[in-house]
């Protein structure tokens, strides 16, 4: 568990460190809170030559409210993301998920440009933010460029991020009245990776009837996943009764399920849809109080 | 002055740990000390063909890359086992570093020593070798088959010893059977995880041939006399301390590869060498717990008692026969009878080689095996025969007044009161309004509720000589203490044993003031240095109180002649007239006719004539050993109350007490400490924990972030009540707790599960208790289909 010896460098601004990225290319790897990173590194499945730490880019930790939109910096830890109360009201699945995600120790280190520039599979906030939408913000030396949320994620680990890039920010439509989301985790134990873990976010009409629903999950493939069969399932009818059943049924179609000893795929599969028959309920119920 | 047995008194120990200031084998520094890291096979069996180190030798400080050849001429016997004397016992060479085959993944090949940690770990990764993978031998079914590859190619089967046990009765009571219960019961696999990774720091001296080691061990004696014996060296030039242990449950207790390799390749280069495991290596080189498979038939009258038993139980020794990894089902067969009257047992042990990585003792060693099947049993009886749980246990339990009580096993009795510890229970959560909120939630739908009951006893405070003896174990578990009292009237007690966090400082602190009539504070515990304690054999096996603290209790008691003798002559009284108490010896019944205790103190480490009776020596110590005639019985009932989520298989416990009977206990406080730790343990194995290895011998999951150790979060508050009958076997009256939560606890919380299920025709789930598993449990019930080999229930009668 001790790494391979590497180079330390330190950013002060984003410009600093995008001149460290050019210079070093791809022996360089950023430093966020470290959390998915060091462990690779003491593992040694993953040794960069040169770490470029940009954990003090004070700039990049803030969490905003803009014009309908919420705004999360690049640097904010997962801790700072389930206290804040922009959070709470504009996008709650996402202080869901920041409250389980890990331990206090990870959710005081770990940020959420780590968590999507990192593209765990396993990432809470894979799913949240598919559930959410919105969009990522990227610098390169090339200037800046905006990535729908939708094509973020390429494959496991594997994003729409280009070398020499930095993930500058997520930005998500604000829940308008009427709207609620959630982020249901089920895990082994209390700190765990999911087993499977679903966001919905549910809009309703004055009828009590989905004028909208995105639907993600994590954990159950190799990379998140929407699930447009179930959103298509809640399209315009009530969240209750069959259109849940349905929908539920339909969540995991045409995904190829994770299988392993300790989460086999048909439990997995089983699991997602009790999960998210229960997380449609939840948010359902949150968009009536909202 | 109140009485100090009994005190909660808060842990002397705590400060210095919790504040970091203790000092672990890992915090050691010597000048000029190296580090060493272990290259470990990759496959379960591989000859190695040949080992290509010249890379990582080429690396910047790389001192030394040595594999068994280099390293030959250090060993002169392979690894210990304990149980070497049993006649049908197999015990192939376990040599430090492994001799032309690799027989598991994580089996040390080479030792790699370098100036710091980085270098070694990188150089680690450059030693070449090259392997040529065998077949493996995994599932203990197929290694006893014929034909079965053979883990050890120099014997003939994969048997590393067998034992049988069959009483008189066993086939007539069978025959007269109302119902026999016959069932497959597992024991999954788990790694002990102590806190503290393992570690060693070996420092030799050329100049006079001493040898100095600190190790993380539950056994700093055994440690020393292995080692000198496996390294030839002179015992008196081997030292050994255990500094600060973090946590053992058995995986200290143990003389390990790592340990004499780390120690040939300090005397080989001269210069100190130190080891510190990752705690990956945790998960493939230090000893597992508990694997194996039962077969068990149980003869059953219709009403419930039970009549005779038989079990065929393959235990999974893994590649390797470890210090005490043999011995370990022998114990759980001493109590295989449990709190039962039943006294017909037909038994046959085998030990099973497998490529896996060695079991040994893990926190109950056999009992928790033991005692899961009998609860599993009791439960699985009362589910076929359609009687209450509690019903068919009490038609079984001994009862208070056929004690003392003599097993199939040839264990007596000596105390205990069975069914008052299940009334003490029953009361405590008020079962019969549980069984309606049961019937209640099945018919509501939503989560069920279960109820699993563990009555259980235990074989503690190891061992009795005549138990050893007869079972051919290699020692007499004796403990031994010093005692010592100071000029000022401050004492020191050096123990033999070896804790680990049990807080020995404090517990042994409290019984020596208890019987000086002293402040606790006043006196002093030492140990874990063979230069400096006397010979003992270290903690395991709840023994340091019970058969520790009565070595404790004799030394005392010696010093306390010498100093009544003295008081005598200064009071001018008779010796057995002189008690002990508020610091001071006076005379019984004239309580202002006394001295104080530190001025007995004083006159005999001064050797004051003037004080002393004539001739008399001075000084005021007194050293004692102690080797008990029997075990020691804890005993009780754990009650557990578990909600299961019947869609997700989610398993929560609602409640969990904890009604034990470990005879009196000196400091609650530390008492209940153990329980919620051992019970945690149990329900670690219970719902979580578990390393299966594929077809290969891979294990799978071996890693903290796979392998489930529950956490604060997943664990419910643990009730904890005493109920207590003193134990004969010593005399401060204690049996022993450091395990009954373990050998307790896991048939309890499986029993609730199922009890929960039970409507739904679910009878049996393999632990660990796993949502997928009772998910999956409870799909087959419903569909008719069974994983359960032994599903067939009901039909009495049946005779093997
Ligand atoms: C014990 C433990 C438990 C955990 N449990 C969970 C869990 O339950 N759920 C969960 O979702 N996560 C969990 N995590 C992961 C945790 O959330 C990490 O904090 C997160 O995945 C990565 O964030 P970080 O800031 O630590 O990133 P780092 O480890 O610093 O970086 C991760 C990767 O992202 C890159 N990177 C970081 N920041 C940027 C940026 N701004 N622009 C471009 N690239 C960047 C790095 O170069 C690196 O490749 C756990 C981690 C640990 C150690």
């Amino acid at each position: 568990m001790i790494p391979p010896a590497f180079e330390y460098v330190r950013a002060a601004s984003v410009d600093e460190a995008l001149a460290h990225l050019a210079k070093y290319g791809d022996d360089a790897r950023l430093l966020a809170g470290g959390h998915s990173l060091l462990p690779l590194m003491r593992l040694r499945l993953a040794a960069p030559r040169v770490l470029v730490d940009i954990g003090r880019i004070r700039e990049l930790a803030y969490v905003r409210a803009e014009g309908g939109e919420l705004a999360i910096g690049a640097l904010t830890t997962h801790h700072a993301v389930e206290q804040a109360a922009a959070v709470a009201t504009a996008a709650r699945a996402l202080a869901d998920a920041a409250s389980v995600l890990g331990d206090p120790q990870v959710r005081n280190r770990g940020t959420i440009g780590g968590e999507l520039a990192h593209a765990d599979p396993a990432a809470d906030y894979g799913a949240v933010v598919l559930a959410l939408g919105g969009t990522v913000t990227a610098a390169g030396r090339g200037g800046r460029r905006t990535v729908a949320i939708d094509d973020w994620v390429r494959g496991p680990f594997t994003t729409a991020l280009q070398p020499g890039e930095i993930l500058l920010e997520y930005r998500a439509p604000a829940a308008a009245a009427r709207e609620g989301s959630v982020y249901r985790k089920f895990a082994r134990r209390a700190s765990d990776y999911g087993m499977v873990g679903v966001a919905v976010r549910l809009g309703l009409g004055a009828d009590g009837r989905c004028t909208s629903a995105r639907i993600a999950l994590s954990c159950v493939s190799d990379q998140p996943v929407r699930a447009q069969a179930a959103e298509a399932a809640l399209a315009g009818r009530a969240p209750e009764g069959d259109a849940v059943r349905e929908a539920a049924a339909v969540v995991l179609q045409g995904v190829r399920v994770a299988d392993d000893p300790f989460c086999p795929a048909d439990y997995r599969t089983h699991l997602a849809q009790v999960e998210t028959a229960r997380a449609i309920a939840e948010a359902a119920a949150r968009a009536r109080a909202a | 002055m109140a009485a100090v047995i009994g005190q909660p008194l808060k842990r002397r120990e705590d400060p210095r740990l919790i504040t970091g200031s203790a000092t672990y084998t890992d915090d050691v520094r010597l000048p000029g000390m190296l580090q060493a890291a272990f290259v470990r096979s990759p496959h379960a069996p591989a000859r190695i063909r040949s080992v290509d180190a010249s890379a990582a030798r080429a690396l910047p400080g790389v001192v030394g890359i040595f594999t068994h050849e280099d390293l030959a001429d250090f060993w002169k016997a392979p690894l210990p086992c304990a149980w070497g004397a049993y006649p049908l016992l197999k015990n192939p060479a376990h040599w430090p570093l492994a001799k032309g085959v690799a027989r598991h993944v994580g089996d040390p090949v080479a030792i790699v020593v370098a100036d710091s940690r980085a270098a070694v770990h990188d150089a680690i990764q450059q030693v070449r070798v090259d392997y040529e993978p065998l077949p493996a031998v995994v599932d203990l079914d197929a290694a006893v088959a014929p034909g079965s590859p053979r883990v050890h190619e120099d014997l003939a089967d994969n048997i590393s010893f067998t034992f049988d046990h069959k009483t008189d009765g066993v086939d007539a009571a069978f025959a007269r059977a109302d119902h026999v219960v016959r069932r497959r019961l597992r024991q999954q696999r788990l790694v002990p995880n102590a806190i503290e990774p393992r570690a060693v720091v070996a420092d030799y001296r050329r100049a006079d041939g001493q040898l100095t080691v600190w190790a993380a061990t539950q056994i700093p004696h055994l440690l020393k006399i292995f080692s000198s014996g496996l390294l030839g060296l002179p015992e008196q030039r081997v030292r050994v301390i255990a500094p600060e242990v973090g946590g053992g449950f058995g995986s200290k207790l143990q003389v390990y590869p790592e340990d004499i390799a780390t120690m040939a390749a300090a005397i080989h280069l001269g210069r100190p060498v130190r080891w510190t495991m990752d705690r990956r290596e945790e998960f493939t080189s230090t000893h597992h717990g508990r694997e194996g498979v039962m077969d068990v038939e149980a003869a059953f009258t219709r009403g419930g008692e039970m009549t005779a038993m038989r079990v065929n139980w393959l235990s999974d020794m893994g590649a390797y026969n470890m210090l005490n990894g043999p011995f370990v089902p022998i114990l759980g067969f001493l109590v295989l009878p449990g709190p039962y009257r039943n006294r017909e047992l037909e038994a046959h042990i085998k030990g099973v080689f497998t490529n896996k990585t060695p079991t040994d003792a893990y926190r109950g060693a056999g009992r928790p095996e033991a005692t899961y099947l009998l609860e599993r049993l009791m439960d699985l009886a009362a589910a076929e025969l359609g009687l209450d749980p509690v019903d068919v246990r009490r038609r079984n339990l001994i009862r208070h007044d056929e004690i003392p009580f003599t097993t199939a096993t040839g264990m007596t009795y000596d105390a205990g009161d069975y069914h008052a510890t299940l009334d003490l229970a029953l009361k405590a959560i008020d079962y019969a309004g549980l069984r309606r909120e049961q019937a209640s939630r099945r018919q509501a739908g939503g989560k069920l509720l279960g109820v699993g009951f563990s009555t259980y006893v235990e074989a503690c405070g190891l061992a009795p000589s005549r138990a050893t003896s007869s079972s051919a174990y290699g020692a007499h578990l004796y403990e031994s203490a010093l005692v010592r009292v100071q000029q000022s009237g401050a004492v020191t007690v050096i123990t033999g044993s070896s804790p680990h966090g049990q807080g020995h400082e404090t517990t042994l602190s409290q019984i020596v003031a208890d019987r000086m009539g002293i402040p606790v504070d006043s006196v002093e515990v030492l140990h874990g240095d063979t230069q400096n304690t006397p010979i003992g054999l270290g903690t395991y096996g709840s023994r340091s109180l019970v058969v520790g603290g009565q070595a404790v209790v004799q030394a005392c008691t010696r010093v306390q002649d010498k100093m009544r003798l003295i008081a005598a002559h200064k009071l001018e009284c008779r010796p057995e007239d002189v008690a002990f108490g508020d610091g001071r010896l006076f005379v019984q019944g004239a309580p202002t006719r006394g001295v104080a205790f530190a001025e007995i103190a004083a006159t005999a480490n001064l050797g004051s004539h003037a004080g002393m009776p004539e001739g008399m020596e001075p000084g005021l110590e007194a050293t004692a050993y102690f080797s008990p005639e029997n075990f020691s019985f804890p005993a009780g009932t754990h009650v557990c109350v578990a909600e299961v989520d019947p869609e997700t298989g989610r398993v929560r416990i609602r409640r969990y007490l904890a009604v034990d009977d470990v005879g009196v206990v000196v400091n609650p406080l530390i008492a209940e400490g153990q329980v919620h730790g051992g019970v945690v343990q149990a329900i670690a194995q219970a719902l979580f924990e578990d390393l299966p290895y594929d077809a290969d011998g891979q294990p799978l999951g071996a890693s903290l972030m796979e392998y489930a150790v529950p956490t604060s979060m997943d664990v419910p508050d643990i009730e904890s009540a005493f109920f207590v009958t003193p134990s004969p076997s010593n005399a401060i009256g204690a049996k022993g707790i450091g395990e009954t939560g373990t050998i307790a606890g896991t048939p309890a919380v499986v029993n609730a599960v199922i009890d929960a299920l039970a409507h739904l025709g679910v009878r049996d789930i393999d632990m660990p208790l796993t949502p997928p598993r009772v998910w999956r449990a409870i799909r087959e019930a419903g569909t008719g289909g069974s994983s359960r080999p032994f599903a067939e229930s009901g039909e009495g009668g049946r005779s093997a």
